[in-house]
């Protein structure tokens, strides 16, 4: 455990395996991944549709429990964690930004970058809350209701979200997959700089393969192995 | 043609299998038992209670004649199944040793009473039990009075004519025995085969003959339409809708209390379906508009969504008939003891009531959403964001108020109760409306300064704004229900009883001449008793405004009855207790002679309206009066009553005689007997038997609401979760993403317990006020009660929202907030 769980590694897993039950009987769709990730690095996560790159994000985020194997979060045993122990260690480490966005639709762009922010408990959210969404362009678009935006502003919204609690690491499911071109690319190098800025990790799937080379590493799954 | 058909029971049949449609069909299955299961009850407990009332005539129906009956009637009977009795009764002296008495002697077959039983005892006024039969040829049965006119005791031998009898009980009850002014002499039960032995009836003696009948309804209804047309000159019918007004009253009391109970069962069960049918139409929206992509065609759209509302209605319908029939058997069983195992089994007709109404609730609830569903762009393909238009609000309400109240009267047929229920509703959800909409504006305007899962909670509350409204409406419905019943049944049903106290009057006095009065008065006041007396003149009504009564038509027999026979007046100077004045005024004092005050359900048969002049014979002289005022009568609170009461000074210059009533405890029997020895003219009426009869009503009633309360707390549970349900998709998935985001359960949990606690109370609150105001309302209008308002239904209605709501949202939340947030988020 000592080697992979040195002073700069904030993320690792040995054997992560998850299978599901399917109509033609047990499946498995992550199998046996090892992985390890340094601190301040960036690492792209590239297959096919299919290949299991969700299921491994989720599962190095803690949102689902692998079959078999472990993952490690900053030196943290996931699988030694109840539901909310896991919560508790993403409300403070942890940033996330979703292909389809996920904002609350009952929340403002700023009730929804506060989110992190309360959930962990911390003061003076509002201010970081403005102050981020004014970094992402859309100091004018505070107290709009996500319905009210447009894809790239939803998009950058969801940034905002995932950076304001300044997080260890950052897990990016195919940020850019619902948008052009264009925006896409903003959004795109808004995750870079963001991530520069911060020394952030960050996770991303991706199959964009301009944006996988932007990456220090790239990690290429192939039916749920590491290729 | 199929196609869409096909296509739309499919779909159910998929939704069924993937668990969403539980609460719709939960909730129909709920509305649809209630329903069989209340209309059997109503019906067949009604026939029940009606039986116990039976006990009145001994017997369902009862031909009465001053000359022997034929047997014809009987043959008739026996054929169609009903059960027969027979009786002949005359009066005669009593001879016991020197001693003579009057009595009047009861002579009965084997199978009397056909109803209700009849109850003797021991020693005069002793422990009395129920007997299975009747005197034994050569016994007799007698009333305590007989045997204190004739200084005996059971044992003793007595003669009847030519027959000598030995009495082997003291007769204490028996059921047809009545309490008319004219039930003057004492009772001696004897067994029919005696009578020819006694050698009393003779050409020319007084003697009444009567033929019982008892049976199922049909039968019985049938057999009367037979016999009726063929009754001979001196033959007279009589069925329970002869019986007193005291009785009958109870009677519509419960039938009214029941209805109730039914409405609020099939009214929570309809808010259930209306809340449950409107997500299952949002849910249709996706496939809908992807249909509508590919070119589906409106009618095709619209002739699925039929389907597929049909598919439901008889599937749930089939499922809630079942649990109805189930219901009734519980009932049945419940009722075995009261009913005597007598409940005819329940027909097709609760079964074809209960499918229709399947139809007739998801038509009314669904059929609104189903048809915007139609409107539906098929943009919403490319942009998940764009709803529907949604539903009008208001359409469905609408639509679900005209069923409902259709459904109200078609399952009570009470107009008043259906009305004044209806209004409540009405207006209670406009007041929850309004409250609504005023939390939701106070939620949006402190919301910026709140925390996370305060922010959250009204945060929620906001954005599903109609939603929410439409939430506090079905909630603060359903505990409005809910309390309104707990009102009936508590305040009202105890009011009911409390009208009626243990200590109510149960001696009736008659037959009180002028000149003892101060001496029985004094009597009384000697003995701490309180009497109750009151002055009586017998007139005969003749004229109303000038108008013969003699060549009237009246509404109904009933009527015409009344008007034609000696009536019984009074006067006092106040209005008594049990009396209150509908209209007019009450005689100022000192009063002015001249004035009566009549009874409202008397005055509205006899078409009498406030002013009009009323003439009067008194045994060949005239009197009139002016009606200042009209009176409703509380008849079963068993004090002296009259249906027109006339102002001091108006009839004392004619012949009267005073009435009395008191309480005689069981041990008190003594002052009674001192009484008729005493004063040994007043006759005393025993009417602890009657009393015992409405109490049993009463409590029959009371048992019945209860049990149908079952079911509108099952329909009021199918409420809460069918609300909560409405909201789930939404709810599953924000809290996914809040998990995703680092929320623990705890803060996630108190978000949702902070919304619907508020939504709770809020809705809880407002029910209770509506709650007061229609049972107040109902209390006056409908049951004739006070009813004093209860300040603990505020809490009562704020806690009950709170409890309800949080925990059944807690409980819908939980099971949101116990999967793993990636199998939630992977859905959307
Ligand atoms: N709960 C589940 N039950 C059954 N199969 C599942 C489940 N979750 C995922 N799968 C399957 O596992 C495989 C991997 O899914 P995953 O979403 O991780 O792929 P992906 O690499 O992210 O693909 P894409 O690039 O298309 O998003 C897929 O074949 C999917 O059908
Ligand atoms: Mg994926």
């Amino acid at each position: 455990m000592s080697e992979v769980n040195g002073r700069d590694t904030v993320l690792a897993s040995r054997g992560l395996t998850k299978e599901v039950s399917s109509p033609e009987g047990p499946l498995t769709i992550v199998s046996g991944v090892d992985l390890e990730v340094r601190r301040g690095e960036s690492v792209a996560v590239v297959g096919e549709s299919g290949a299991g790159k969700s299921t491994l994000l989720a599962l190095l985020a803690g949102l689902d429990l692998p079959s078999a194997g472990e993952a490690w979060l900053d030196g943290i045993d996931l699988t030694t964690l109840d539901e909310d122990g896991r919560a508790e260690l993403r409300a403070r480490r942890v940033g996330f930004v979703f292909q389809s966005f996920h904002l609350v639709p009952s929340l403002t762009a700023v009730e929804n970058v506060m989110l992190p922010l309360e959930l962990a408990g911390d003061r003076g959210a509002r201010e970081a809350a403005g102050a981020v969404l004014d970094r992402v362009g859309l100091a004018r678009r505070l107290h709009h209701y996500p319905r009210q935006l447009s894809g790239g502003e939803r998009q950058r919204v969801a940034i905002a979200r995932a950076f304001v609690g300044q997080p260890l690491i950052l897990f990016a499911d195919e940020p850019t997959g619902n948008l052009d071109a264009v925006t896409g690319k903003r959004i795109a190098d808004l995750l870079f700089s963001l991530n520069a800025e911060q020394g952030a990790t960050l996770i991303l799937v991706t199959h964009d393969q301009s944006l996988a080379s932007r990456c220090d590493r790239v990690v290429r799954l192939d039916e749920g192995r590491v290729a | 043609m199929t196609g869409p058909l096909l296509q739309g029971i499919r779909s159910v049949l998929r939704d069924l299998r993937a668990g969403e449609l539980r609460v719709l069909v939960a909730a129909v299955c709920v509305a649809v038992a209630s329903m069989t299961a209340v209309g059997f009850f109503t019906d067949r407990v009604g026939q029940a209670v009606a039986m116990r009332s039976a006990e009145v005539l001994a017997a369902d129906l009862v031909v009465r004649s001053n000359r022997p009956i034929p047997g014809d009637y009987l043959d008739q009977a026996g054929e169609a199944g009903l059960a027969t009795a027979t009786g002949t009764s005359f009066p005669s002296v009593v001879v016991a040793g020197e001693r003579t008495a009057l009595a009047d002697i009861e002579a009965v077959s084997e199978a009397y009473p056909l109803r209700g039983s009849v109850r003797t005892s021991a020693t005069p006024y002793g422990e009395a039990r129920p007997e299975g039969g009747i005197p034994a040829t050569g016994e007799a049965w007698a009333d305590p009075k007989l045997l204190a006119r004739l200084d005996i005791l059971p044992g003793s031998v007595i003669g009847v004519g030519a027959l000598k009898l030995t009495v082997t009980r003291v007769l204490d009850y028996r059921p047809d025995q009545g309490w008319s002014f004219v039930d003057l002499a004492p009772t001696l039960l004897i067994n029919e085969g005696d009578v020819p032995a006694t050698g009393l009836i003779q050409p020319g003696s007084r003697v009444s003959y009567r033929q019982m009948f008892a049976g199922p309804r049909q039968a019985l209804e049938a057999f009367r339409g037979v016999v009726e047309p063929r009754l001979g000159v001196s033959e007279r019918i009589r069925d329970l809708q002869d019986a007193g007004p005291e009785i009958r009253r109870a009677l519509e009391r419960a039938q009214r209390f029941l209805g109730l109970a039914a409405l609020v069962a099939v009214l929570l069960g309809a808010i259930a379906v209306a809340m449950a049918a409107a997500r299952y139409a949002r849910r249709q929206i996706d496939p809908v508009a992807l249909m509508k992509a590919f070119g589906a065609r409106q009618t095709y759209l619209l002739q699925m969504a039929c389907a597929q509302l049909v598919t439901i209605a008889l599937i749930s319908g089939a499922l809630g008939i079942g649990l109805g029939y189930l219901a009734q058997a519980g009932l049945s069983w419940l009722l075995a003891d009261i009913a005597g195992g007598r409940l005819p089994a329940p027909g097709l007709r609760p079964m074809a009531a209960g499918l229709v109404l399947a139809l007739v609730v998801l038509a009314g609830f669904a059929l609104p959403s189903v048809m915007a569903i139609r409107r539906v762009p098929p943009l919403r393909v490319l942009r998940r964001d764009i709803t529907a238009p949604p539903p009008s609000v208001w359409l469905v309400f609408g639509a679900a108020v005209a069923t409902v109240l259709g459904l109200m009267l078609w399952q009570v047929g009470d107009l008043g109760l259906t009305g004044w229920l209806a209004l409540g509703v009405a207006g209670l959800a406009l007041a929850l409306t309004g409250a609504a909409t005023l939390l939701l504006w106070l939620a949006g305007r402190v919301r910026g300064s709140a925390g996370a899962s305060w922010r959250y909670a009204l945060a929620g509350l906001a954005r599903r704004r109609s939603d929410s409204i439409v939430q506090v409406v079905a909630f603060g419905l359903g505990i409005m229900v809910l309390l309104l019943l707990a009102v009936v049944r508590g305040d009202l049903l105890g009011e009911w009883r409390a009208s009626l106290p243990e200590s109510a009057p149960n001696r009736f006095l008659i037959n009180i001449q002028p000149d003892e009065l101060t001496e029985v008065e004094a009597f009384f006041a000697g003995r701490d008793a309180d009497a109750n007396l009151m002055p009586l003149v017998r007139a005969r009504l003749t004229h109303i405004e000038g108008r013969s009564v003699e060549g009237m038509e009246f509404a109904s027999d009933r009527a015409g009855r009344l008007a034609n026979r000696e009536a019984n007046l009074s006067w006092a100077s106040g209005l008594q207790e049990d009396n209150r004045l509908t209209e007019g005024v009450w005689w100022t004092d000192p009063p002015a002679p001249g004035q009566v005050s009549v009874e409202e359900d008397f005055a509205r048969d006899l078409g009498i309206a406030l002013g009009d002049r009323l003439e009067f014979d008194v045994a060949g002289e005239t009197f009139a009066a002016t009606v200042t005022s009209l009176r409703s009568v509380q008849w079963d609170s068993f004090r002296p009553n009259f249906f027109m009461l006339f102002s001091p000074g108006t009839l004392e210059a004619f012949p009267r005689t005073h009435i009395g009533s008191l309480h005689v405890g069981r041990d008190d029997g003594s002052l009674l007997l001192e009484l008729i020895r005493l004063f040994p003219s007043i006759t005393v009426i025993d009417i602890d038997a009657m009393l015992g009869q409405v109490r049993r009503v009463m409590d029959q009633a009371a048992m019945a609401v209860q049990y149908v309360f079952l079911f509108s707390l099952a329909a009021g549970v199918a409420v809460l979760f069918a609300v909560v349900e409405s909201g789930r998709n939404e709810r599953m998935f924000e809290s996914a993403l809040l998990r995703a985001l680092g929320a623990r359960r705890r803060q996630i949990l108190a978000g949702a317990l902070i919304e619907f606690a508020l939504l709770g109370v809020l809705a809880g609150l407002v029910a209770a006020g509506g709650a007061q105001v229609c049972g107040a309302i109902m209390a006056e209008r409908v049951f004739g009660l006070d009813y004093a308002a209860d300040p603990m239904l505020w809490l009562i209605g704020g806690a009950t929202g709170l409890l309800l709501v949080a925990g059944t949202g807690l409980l819908a939340t939980r099971s949101v907030v116990s999967q793993p947030p990636v199998t939630v988020l992977r859905r959307f």
